[in-house]
Parts: structure tokens; sequence; C-alpha cells
């Protein structure tokens, strides 16, 4: 039995990936703007805020990293080639599981580009 | 299958083109036909596009020497005002919507797009918007306050006169025309596809459009919330940017460029579908990396949405927040760039024919990657630091909008040109026409790195002589000239007469994609619907021409009198409905007439002609609905060819219908969301957001949250009796949902009345009043809604199998409650009753 099941019959985990980007975004994006914005009002340091926001740019990143290999697996770990035009339903998933592959590595990439600046900005006003 | 006798043959033909018929005389204004309403659009499109074009040039001439007089301050200033509003809101947008209402039907195999009525109307009221925005600057009242309207300048109403009105209203009410094409371009993809055109054989075009069109449903609201912000500051005082009251400048900022920095890519995406249609068809060859074409439209979807900070570097947020921006602006270079490398290859991969279309498309790539490399540099802040609000900006986004846009919709023009006309446009002039473009452009353009780099800003109507622009304003000057020249060319070349030129064939590039297979002469679309086996039909199913014009696919005949298309399943398409199309109406004119009356009314705040045009567009829209919609059809099924029988007549997520208001409440759920988040937006710029003034209390607010919500739950009863068809029982559960309805809208006001919250003081109550005021309004329209259903009820219009009016509700009530929730709990209880 799988937990997920191997062909999801649905257009829309073509876009988990790239919404998982998005939500990371989102949270880094709006954490920092409050806690700079309410400065000093927060119980927790900035040390604490870019820790907690790396901890979410890994949790992003396995979410991503899962979303990929569910899409590597639909597209039979690469066992088929591009470009998947048949009029089959075979092809049609293959396709499926291809792009959502190329989408999640896109989706990898932004993320890192990311969390690049929790990296090396250390206060909201350097 | 036996074929037709040829008697039989012309006796379809002849019903098919009767019912797809154009009106003639001055009803052919009435005709709802993508054919013509695509060709009108973009038509319309393309005149702004040529008024905004002079615009520009009579600034190029005020710049062309220091301390010239040529145009006053004033008049500079509504010039270029009204060319960006024109060209980004008039031209860049609607062209595309045009094109693809145009082109889609075809390229899909389906007859028409699931609402060919929403596209009229969407037309018109693009028109009339336009017309209305454009012709302010012949009264001298046009906007002058800069493309993205920047408060508090643009709310000083001493400064920005009526012009910001027009702006504002004109532009929501073109909004409004984005949203209706959206809703159709969604649910014609995703649903209209001929039999066996899967996902991954879609055209390209098509995803493009399927990405933008969503794009425009979550990038549109947050402007359409800023406009209601912007224009009850201006008309009522209510102060969201004033900061003196406790307003903020920079939501607006937020707002628009939440807006502004997608709609980038919602400009240039379709622009690239169109060039991912043409480079296969000139590299003869199918493209290579088809599922890297998807990813780059799906990922820049996304990404863009992750940009609109840059546009704001230098507005002393913080450095942390403007790092990610500017991480996510380089980000979205990596699938910009896999598109241009995906045409290289195919172009390597084939054998390029260097065209006209090709010629101005590969031009415009150019020009484009130039632009995207200053983008680049810009995203960079300490770079933008320096850059901004500078003439380099002006040429990035020259670069960026011209290669990326205006050159592709040239290369369409000479591409697609057969189609309407049967006819291709000249070679000569064409090449004649790309090389005047081409240079004058650069010549025009770059420049302006330069003067901006020497430090020139942008917006100044004139320049002193000795600080080193007036060299590089001069050539900028005669590349304009020399670049409209060519646009004029391209004018000249699409409307001289053309009918001593012989018709050519059907298909003149031998392109593969099935837009192909429509002839300008008849409406029908398509002769008969065919099933797609390959990305490029027409190359790889050589009797694909034959068999549809032998009426051998789907609905070769009209027999009952009504316009029918195939609805399929959105993965695999395998056909599920035949649907029955709206046909030629004056209703949609008539709605759209009137709703503009109500956006012209509200700039010269003349409120009775406001309410009596709001009167009449709700009149126009109910007859509209209740003549043209869920109708229910005499026999439940149809035969439509090929030994298969569909329904005409489905409800909830099976049909169109219930899709249209899905994404129609997409759209607005994230207007919503913009004005939520103006709310928390305050609270977190302020100390105390209240300021000190008492909030709408606990009680009324979360009343109004609990009325709502079993008002809900009414309408959630009501479908289902409506399920076991008893008819007197729906009518009561209805009356009662209606009744709850109406009392928590008077519950909703009721919060901030009675504490008497008043909006002008200051802008926390000021944003309560809207947030309540909003939810309050939306009430009121789920009350006509149910009315409406009452009335369909009452009419024997609505029964247990027949219950698509109803479905449609539930599903707009399901974003009502969370709206009501959010809003009357947010209200209630944040930040604490006071």
């Amino acid at each position: 039995m799988r937990l997920i099941p191997k062909d999801v019959e649905s257009l829309w985990t073509l876009f988990t990936a790239p919404t998982v980007w998005a939500l990371h975004f989102l949270a880094c994006y709006v954490t920092a703007a409050v806690f700079c914005a309410k400065a000093g009002v927060a119980p927790f340091s900035f040390e604490a805020m870019r820790l907690a926001l790396g901890v979410v740019t890994l949790v992003a990143l396995s979410g991503i990293v899962l979303s990929a290999y569910l899409a590597w697996r639909q597209w039979g770990f690469g066992s088929g080639d591009p470009p998947h035009d048949e009029p089959t339903r075979k092809d049609r998933l293959l396709f499926q599981g291809f792009a959502t592959l190329l989408l999640s590595g896109l989706s990898f990439v932004a993320v890192v580009f990311g969390a690049v600046p929790l990296l090396f900005i250390g206060a909201c006003q350097p | 299958m036996t074929d037709l006798s040829s008697e039989d043959r012309t006796a379809q033909e002849a019903r098919l083109r009767e019912v797809w018929r154009t009106p003639s005389g001055w009803r052919y204004w009435t005709s709802v036909n993508n054919t013509e309403i695509g060709l009108w659009y973009g038509a319309a499109a393309f005149v702004f596009m040529l008024f905004a074009g002079v615009l520009a040039l009579l600034v190029r001439v005020q710049l062309a020497v220091p301390g010239n007089d040529f145009l006053s301050a004033d008049m500079f200033n509504q010039a270029f005002t009204l060319h960006g509003t024109v060209m980004m809101f008039l031209f860049a947008v609607p062209i595309f919507e045009a094109v693809a209402i145009f082109l889609l039907p075809s390229m899909l195999g389906a007859r028409e797009l699931p609402f060919p009525r929403l596209s009229a109307f969407g037309f018109w009221s693009f028109a009339l918007g336009g017309v209305f925005v454009c012709g302010s600057i012949f009264f001298g009242a046009a906007p002058n306050t800069g493309w993205f309207m920047y408060p508090p300048l643009a709310t000083d109403k001493e400064y920005s006169g009526i012009g910001a009105d027009i702006w504002l209203l004109g532009l929501s009410f073109i909004e409004v025309a984005s949203i209706a094409a959206a809703v159709e371009l969604i649910v014609g993809i995703m649903k209209c596809r001929a039999p066996g055109m899967r996902i991954n054989m879609m055209p390209l075009f098509a995803w493009y459009l399927l990405i933008v069109a969503g794009m425009i449903l979550f990038a549109f609201p947050p402007l359409i919330a800023g406009d209601i912000l912007f224009e009850m500051e201006r008309m009522f005082d209510w102060p969201f940017f004033d900061a003196a009251r406790g307003g903020d400048p920079l939501l607006w900022q937020h707002l628009f460029w939440i807006f502004g920095h997608p709609e980038v890519y919602i400009i240039f995406l379709p622009a690239i579908a169109l060039m991912a249609m043409i480079v296969p068809t000139f590299a003869q060859r199918p493209i290579v990396g088809y599922s890297w074409i998807v990813l780059a439209a799906v990922g820049t979807g996304f990404l863009s949405f992750g940009l609109w900070v840059h546009h704001m570097f230098t507005t002393g947020l913080p450095q942390i927040s403007l790092a990610f921006f500017s991480a996510a602006s380089e980000a979205v270079a990596i699938p910009t760039g896999v598109q241009i490398f995906v045409f290289i290859a195919t172009m390597l991969a084939g054998r390029v024919i260097f065209s006209v279309p090709m010629l101005f498309g590969a031009g415009g790539l150019a020009i484009f990657i130039i632009g995207g490399l200053t983008g680049v540099m810009v995203a960079l802040v300490p770079f933008d630091w320096q850059a901004h609000d500078t003439y380099f900006i002006v040429a990035h986004l020259h670069y960026v909008l011209i290669g990326g846009m205006l050159f592709p919709i040239v290369a369409g023009i000479y591409y697609y040109y057969p189609l309407l006309d049967a006819r291709k446009l000249s070679d000569r002039l064409g090449k004649i026409a790309f090389w005047l473009m081409f240079v004058g452009f650069n010549v025009a353009f770059f420049p302006m790195h330069l003067a901006g780099l020497r430090g020139m800003p942008r917006r100044v109507f004139t320049y002193p002589a000795d600080i080193g622009w007036d060299w590089f304003n001069l050539i900028s000057t005669i590349g304009a000239f020399i670049f409209a020249s060519g646009v004029t060319l391209v004018v000249i070349d699409v409307l001289r007469p053309k009918h001593r030129q012989p018709k050519g064939e059907q298909n003149p590039w031998n392109s593969g994609t099935l837009e192909w297979i429509s002839e300008p002469e008849e409406k029908w679309g398509v002769r008969s619907i065919p099933i797609i086996t390959s990305r490029y039909p027409i190359w790889d199913q050589p009797s694909l021409i034959e068999d549809i014009k032998a009426g051998r696919g789907y609905l070769p005949d009209a027999k009952d009198g009504a316009r029918e298309t195939l609805v399929t399943s959105v993965l695999d398409a395998k056909p599920i409905q035949c649907l029955r199309v709206g046909g030629t109406s004056i209703l949609t004119i008539v709605a759209a007439f009137s709703l503009g009356g109500v956006f012209i009314a509200l700039t010269f705040h003349w409120w009775i002609t406001t309410i009596v045009c709001a009167i009449m567009t709700l009149a126009a829209i109910i007859a509209w609905l209740w003549t043209g919609t869920a109708v229910i059809p005499k026999e439940e099924m149809r035969d439509v060819g090929l030994g298969e029988t569909l329904p005409l007549y489905t409800s909830g997520p099976q049909s169109v219908g219930w899709w249209a208001m899905f994404i129609t409440m997409a759209g607005d759920g994230t207007a919503y969301a913009s004005l939520m988040f103006g709310y928390f937006f305050y609270w977190t710029i302020h100390e105390d957001f209240t300021a000190g003034h008492a909030g709408p209390g606990m009680l009324w607010p979360l009343t109004a949250a609990g009325l709502f919500t079993l008002a809900w739950a009414a309408m959630l009863a009501a479908r289902w009796v409506n399920e076991t068809d008893r008819r007197g029982l729906t009518r009561l559960t209805l009356a009662v949902a209606m009744l709850l309805t109406l009392a928590a809208c008077c519950a909703g006001l009721a919060g901030p009345y009675l504490t008497s919250m008043d909006p002008t003081v200051h802008v926390y109550p000021a944003i309560v009043w809207v947030v309540a005021l909003w939810t309050v309004v939306h009430g009121g329209v789920a009350i006509i809604m149910q009315l409406y259903c009452l009335a369909r009820n009452l009419a024997g219009r609505m029964s247990a199998r027949h219950d698509m009016d109803l479905r449609n509700v539930v599903l707009y009530w399901h974003f009502l409650v969370i709206t009501a929730i959010t809003s009357f709990g947010v209200l209630g209880l944040f930040p604490g009753s006071r």
C-alpha cells in the first residue's frame, strides 16, 4: 500500500513545489517585516528569528524534495525520454511527472535564493 | 463511418452557417462571435496604442532640446501619464485578451469559448472605459501624476484635479473586463479542448494563456482593492494614505506593485507564447523542450508575485526585506532564460526560414535580452539606489516591454494576418518596417541608459543645457521618430486595400497547429470537431483537414438551431457535455454601457445618475442570466456524432458555470485578502493602531459572523431540499436564508455604526468601515442571488435535475462565509475590543 497513490489524477500537483516556494517566501517576508516594524516589541531576538526562518527553509526544501521524488516516480524514474507527446494516458502522466520534476528543481533553487539573505543580513537595517 | 451525400453535407453547412451567422446592418455590433470580438478588441487596443504613441512623440519633441517650451509642464505631465497608462492598461494587456479570444477556439478545436457574451461584455467595457480615459486629455483633465498614481501627490485634489478619479474609475472598469477575460480563458482552456487534446498535447500558446489568466486573477484584484481605498479617500476623505491621520502612502505602493509586477509578466508571457507558435513553424519542426516551456511559464507565473518590492527599494523598508525581493528578482531570470534557450535550440535543430514574423520575433528577443540584463542589474539593491527614478529605468522598461511585447505582437500580426483575410501582408514592407523599428528603437532608447547614468531623472519636463544631457535627448528624439515611421509602415501594410491581391492558401506558412484549420469566410469556428492525436495535428494527422471539412468529426450539424460546442475533461479531454453557448445579443452592450455609466457618473459625483445606471446594469445582467444561462433543454441528451451521446445540461463541478463562479470568486477573494492585508499593514506600522478610537465592539461583529454562518447553513439545506425535489420546501428554506442574510448584513453594519466610528478622523475607523462594507455588499449580492433562485423556482425553471443556479449560488456562499467569519472575527477580536 502506498501512502500517496502513484498516479495522482489532478492538474494541481504540478503547482505543489511553486506553492511551497510562495509560502516560504511569504513566511520569510512577513515575519521579517513584522519583526522589523514592531522593533523591540517581539519577545525574541533577530538571531532567533533567523534561526526559526532557517528551520522553515529546511521544512520547505524537504517539502520540495518530496514533491520532486513523487514527480520522479510518476515520471518512471526517468525510464522514458521526453517529449511525451503520444496521445495516451501514459504519456500524459509521464509529461506531468517530468514537468512537475522540473518545477520542483526551479522551486528548490528559488527557495535557496530566498534564504540567502538570512545567512548574510544580521539586522533589520545593518 | 460512411460519408454523407453532398446534398446532406450542403444542408448541414447551411444550417451551421445560419446558426453562426453574424447579423448585418447596425446589428453587426451585437455579434458575440469570437472572431468579431477578437478583431474589434485587437483593433481597439491597437488604436489606443497609436494614440499613446503620439503622446510619446509629443513627450520626445518636448525633450529634444534643453529649455524647450513645446508643451507646458502640466500638459507634459498629462502626456507621459496617459502614455504609460494607455500603453499598459489599454494596449499591452487587452491586446492579448484580443488575440486569445480570436485564436483560442480554433487552436483548441472548439467552436467557441464557453462564454461568448462575457467576451463581448468585456470588449464593450474595455472600449468605453478606454475612450473615457483617453478622451480626458482633450479637456486638459487627464491624469497627471504618473502611471502609478503615487499618493500623496495623486490624493492632492488641488494638484491632480479630476484626472486621478478618471484614472481610478476608468481603469477599475477596464479591470472588470480583464477579469472577465481571465474567467473565459481559464474555463475555455481547461474544459473546451477538442477530444484527445490531453494536457500534454495542448498548444503552448494555451499553456501560456492559462498561466496568464491565472495571474490576472491574482494580480488585478489587489489593484481593485487599492482603487477602492484610493477613491474612498478622494471622494469621502477617508484617510487611507494620509500619514497625518494614521494612513500610509506606502500601502498604495504595495497594492499597486503587487499588481504591477506580475502585470509585466502578464504582458510578456503571451508575447513569448506567440513566439512559441511562430518559432516551430519557421524551424519546420516541433518545439524542443515542450515540458521546459511549461516549466518556464508556470515558474515565471509564480515567481513574478515575489518581485513587487523591487519597485520600492528606495522607500526605506528594512534591508532584509529588500534582500528577499532582490533574491526572487534574480531567480526569475532562470525560467525567463530557459524559454530563450528553448527557442534557440529549436532554431538550431530545425532549418530556419527567415521570414518577416521571424525577423520581428528574433529582433524582439535580442532587445528583450538587453532589457533583461539591465533588469538583473536593477534587481540588485545597491545599483537600484543609484538608478532609481532615472532614465536608466525608462530605458530598461522600454527594452523589456517593446522587445518582449511589441515586436512579438507585430510578428504575430504578420504571422496570423492570413487568418483574417486569407492573404499575407507584404514581405517587402514588413522588412523595411522591421529595420526602421529595430534601428529606431535602439537609437531612441539606448542613449537613455547613459542619460540616466548621468543623473537625468524621469518625468522632468525640461532640463538646462549645460549638464550633459542634451545630445542624448536629441538622439533619442530622432530615434523615436524613426521607430514611429516603422510602426506607421506596419499600419499602412495592414490597412492598404488588398482586393487585387489573389487569395492565398489556407495555411500559407505550413504551420502544424490547429488554428490554421479556421476559414476566414466561415463563422462556425470549425466545420466539425476533430479528434486530436498530436501536438502538431496538421503535420501529423494527414487526413485531418479533409475530415474536418467533410463533417466527419463531432457536431457536424446544428439541427436544433443552437450554437453548440463540446466540453471535455481537464486532463484527458474526454467529451463530457454538449454545451450550448449564447448567441448574438444586445444585452451585453446594454450591461457594459450602463456599468460604464456607473463609473463615469461616479467620477463627476453625479449620484442620481450613478444609481440609475447601477439599476440598469443590474436589470441587464439579470435579463441576460434569465434568458441566456442554465437554459433547460427540450431533450436531455444530444447525439454529437461519432456514435456518442452527451448531456446538454450539467450542474455543479461538471458545469462550466460552476467553474466560472469558482474562478471569479478566487479573484474576489484576492481583492478581499488585499483589504485585509491593509488592515494588518496599519497594525504593523503603528504602536497602537486604533490610536485610542473606539472599535466596533465584540457583540455585533460576532453576531454578524454567526448570522452569516447560519445563512450559509440554510443555503446548504436549500440545496439539499432541492435535491429531493420538494419545491415548496426549497422556497421556504431560501426565504429563511434570505432573512438570515439580511439580518447578518444589518448586524455587520451595527458594530461600527452604533459605536459612532467616524471614518474621516483616523485610518482605524476607516479600515473597519471598509472591511465591514465589503462584506455587507457581498451579503447584498447574495440576497439578489437568493431572490433569483427563488424566482427560478417559482417559474418552474429549477428542479432537482436542473439545479445549476442554486449550486453556483451555494458555491458563492462558501466564499462568502469564509469572508464573513474572517471580517467580523478580525473586527471583533483583533486588536481587542476597547
